[in-house]
């Protein structure tokens, strides 16, 4: 049979491997950044664009869409024609996709700094930037099947499942958990709200970590840890098991983030069962990557890229086994809204995400500039670096966890809690410190790699494009009995449908029956909305990211219910959206602080937290007090929570501002009680309101009930 | 209000822990079997289509 000529470009790759190098580094020192903000306040610069509620999400976005995303197409590209002997199917969407990600980053990182957000963990973009991100995985997605379809090898190898399944799953959760209702141009509520908003949420986010920082880095490390080694993987047959079990499991086990919360009890438990099972596939791809290294572990010894992929699936192999550890009630009772779950993300972001891309870049810059890596000695020490680095991070927030866990807990002889709140914020400094360090010091290695790879590409020429050649597909004719899975290797699209059913079965069963069945969420009579004033207040507290460091959900324990009341329940949040539990508790929970402090307290407590509360960490808000508070957009936010099925009665939006009006002079003329002059028109005043709001519907419940 | 409230309320709710752990187990043991019994041959071929297309230098 006649060969035919094609070639493989190595553009894309390259821009794509660049965009991860410096995304990366940008994704990074912001977390740095961000984590010296907690040891030293001072830190926030007293701007709304950098405080930390601000800057923490574009912390983590950076890192997970800039930082990962490009280092997955990286691997994409470069692997994907290469498996396939073809082209990529497009050059044109090819670049589009590089360009409009990398726009959509730059979009993502401006408007989560102004302030544009949604609130909702690792999906705060506003809906305009959603849309963008649909558009461009739909053309990714178009160039991805393009290739496959036009390929010359019949079967589709391991790696590819993995891309495909990644892209399906991707798709699904970004459209599912991204449907909200659009306000003003930078503004949208979540059509969920309350627990429902909360399941779907983590369902998604849960999902996002297995979909995007996961399944798309176990195809990388079946395409180039094979590569680098320069041997087969250890067990085909093994990775087949592994790919279907692992996105079969992993898309059920999402309600583990909300353990204890008010979500149904049922759906708590299924996701504890499945997060368990997750352990076996999750082990069987780590053990398949570092037995492909059996009888080679000599030259583990010399080359730095293997050491990385070795640390890599060692602390992917970690972090799976924590993951179901802690995923278990007792075990999350500790960990969760602590620094435990910080510790964990970053064993699976710095080691697992990290060193896989380090240890694929180390690999592909020699070969796309045809010469030697510049310096196998720098890429060594990079290696010890970072390994360092990871462990000065991870081990003080372990340590810090347990430490503030059994503060939290503890009670003196007569029955009181032993510590306030900020006594644990204050002992928890030192170890965010230490944290911080841990990051610097990774982040140095990393810019030790960018000098690296810099001399490397000096060095040598780049490679544009590589010349291949190999025989069209011939018709296929069946020969006898075939394996079903060498079927269904051949088809792609068949492939599509079956990944995206296995995981919409397991996100259909999650969710069905709390979205169907009205009585799963019991309403609570005395629960009303939000006045106007109250609504503008929380759309403040949502840009600001109070949801970064302080919790909405009290959970049924006695030494959470004696700091902060009452414990909660499901009914209060039916209108929250988008709801705002959080994940984690730097600061205390608020779920109840309506009507704990007097008005005054919040002023002096917003201008600066520490006058009031000796030792806090929390960043002082002064534009609060500044700016006044627009109420053009109140008409359109109270017509569109109606929309969602908040009972404002019809017409309200007239009289809105009128009564957001009223209650703003009454808070005002309070603070002018306490001798503290300010206009009612200000943001603090709608801020104070929602605060003064926050858990108190459910107190009036229990006077009606004793008076009754 | 307690949580086993919710749960009474979705009608037949009982089946839903048990359609998803069969749906699972069935997928789970119909891979197992496949794969162990997979042609040799196929898994030897798909095992080094990374390696055949090292560069030639």
């Amino acid at each position: 049979m006649e060969l035919e000529k094609f070639s493989y470009d190595n553009r894309m790759p390259r821009n794509f491997a660049m965009a991860t190098v410096f995304w990366g580094i940008v994704g990074m020192l912001v977390g740095v950044i961000a984590a010296f903000q907690l040891a030293f306040p001072a830190l926030n610069l007293d701007l709304a664009a950098t405080t930390f509620g601000r800057l923490r999400p574009v912390h983590t976005n950076a890192v997970i869409f800039a930082f990962v995303g490009n280092g997955m197409f990286t691997a994409i590209y470069y692997s994907l024609p290469r498996l396939l002997k073809t082209k990529m199917y497009s050059d044109l969407l090819s670049k589009i996709h590089f360009w409009g990600w990398q726009l959509i980053i730059v979009a993502a990182a401006v408007t989560l700094m102004a302030g544009f957000t949604v609130s909702k963990e690792y999906a705060e973009l506003e809906w305009p930037i959603d849309i963008a991100i649909t558009i461009i995985w739909v053309i990714f997605g178009i160039n991805m099947f393009g290739t496959i379809l036009t390929r010359r090898e019949r079967h589709m190898y391991v790696a590819i499942w993995f891309f495909i399944g990644s892209w399906a799953a991707i798709a699904m959760l970004h459209i599912v958990n991204s449907i909200e209702i659009p306000v003003t141009l930078f503004k949208s509520y979540p059509v969920y709200a309350g627990v429902q908003d909360a399941l779907v949420q983590w369902w998604y986010g849960h999902n996002a970590v297995a979909f995007f920082l996961t399944t798309p880095y176990l195809g990388l490390m079946y395409y180039f840890v094979p590569k680098a080694a320069n041997r087969p993987i250890y067990s085909y047959r093994l990775s087949i098991v592994h790919f279907w079990s692992l996105i079969f499991i992993y898309i059920w086990a999402g309600p583990h983030h909300l353990l204890y919360t008010a979500l149904p009890q049922w759906a708590q438990s299924l996701g504890t069962a499945f997060s368990i099972m997750l352990i076996l596939p999750s082990w069987g791809g780590m053990l398949n990557g570092l037995f492909t290294l059996r009888g080679a572990w000599d030259k583990v010894r010399e080359e730095p890229i293997l050491k990385f992929f070795v640390v890599g699936l060692t602390c992917y192999g970690m972090s799976t086994f924590e993951g179901p550890m802690m995923s278990l009630k007792s075990v999350n009772a500790i960990s969760h809204y602590s620094d435990w779950t910080i510790a964990h993300v970053h064993i699976g972001a710095l080691g697992w995400n990290g060193f896989m891309t380090f240890g694929m870049l180390y690999w592909l810059f020699p070969r796309i500039y045809k010469t030697q890596l510049f310096s196998k000695k720098l890429a060594s020490t990079h290696f010890w670096i970072g390994t360092l680095g990871i462990i000065l991070y991870a081990v003080p927030m372990y340590w810090a966890a347990f430490r503030s866990y059994f503060m939290f807990r503890a009670f003196t002889p007569e029955g009181q809690l032993q510590y306030q709140f900020i006594d644990v914020v204050q002992s928890t400094v030192p170890f965010y410190v230490m944290r911080a360090v841990g990051g610097t010091v990774y982040l140095l290695g990393v810019i030790l790699m960018l000098y690296n790879l810099i001399k490397t590409v000096q060095q040598g020429s780049f490679v544009e494009s590589e010349e291949a050649e190999a025989a069209p597909l011939p018709k296929f004719k069946a020969t006898g009995k075939q394996f079903w899975h060498s079927v269904i290797e051949r088809k792609p699209i068949w492939f599509l449908v079956a990944s995206l059913l296995v995981v919409a079965i397991g996100g259909m069963i999650e969710m069905i029956p709390t979205f169907m069945i009205k009585s799963n969420i019991p309403t609570i009579a005395t629960v009303k909305p939000y006045t106007p004033l109250e609504l503008q207040g929380r759309d403040i507290y949502v840009r600001e990211g109070c949801y970064t460091c302080h919790s909405q959900m009290i959970r049924p324990f006695r030494y959470e219910v004696m700091r902060y009341g009452e414990y909660s329940k499901a009914g209060e949040f039916i209108y929250d959206h988008p709801f705002q539990w959080g994940s984690k508790r730097t600061g205390p929970d608020l779920a109840r602080i309506g009507g704990k402090y007097p008005d005054s307290w919040h002023f002096n407590h917003m201008l600066n937290p520490r006058s009031m509360s000796p030792g806090s960490i929390m960043p002082n808000y002064p534009w609060l007090f500044k700016r006044d508070l627009d109420i053009s957009n109140t008409n359109s936010k109270i017509h569109a929570m109606r929309m969602l099925g908040v009972p404002y009665e019809q017409g309200y939006e007239a009289k809105a501002n009128d009564d957001l009006q009223k209650q703003a002079d009454k808070i005002a003329a309070s603070l002018k009680n306490d001798k503290i002059e300010i206009s009612s028109k200000k943001e603090i005043i709608a801020m104070i309101a929602y605060l003064q709001r926050m858990g108190k519907d459910i107190k009036a419940s229990e006077t009606t009930s004793t008076n009754n | 209000m307690k949580f086993i409230n919710y749960l009474q309320g979705i009608t037949g709710v009982s089946i839903y822990p048990m359609i998803s752990l069969l749906l699972f187990v069935t997928f789970f043991s119909v891979v197992m079997v496949m794969v162990i019994r997979a042609d040799s041959g196929f898994i030897d071929h798909m095992k080094n289509v990374p390696l055949d297309n090292e560069p030639k230098d």
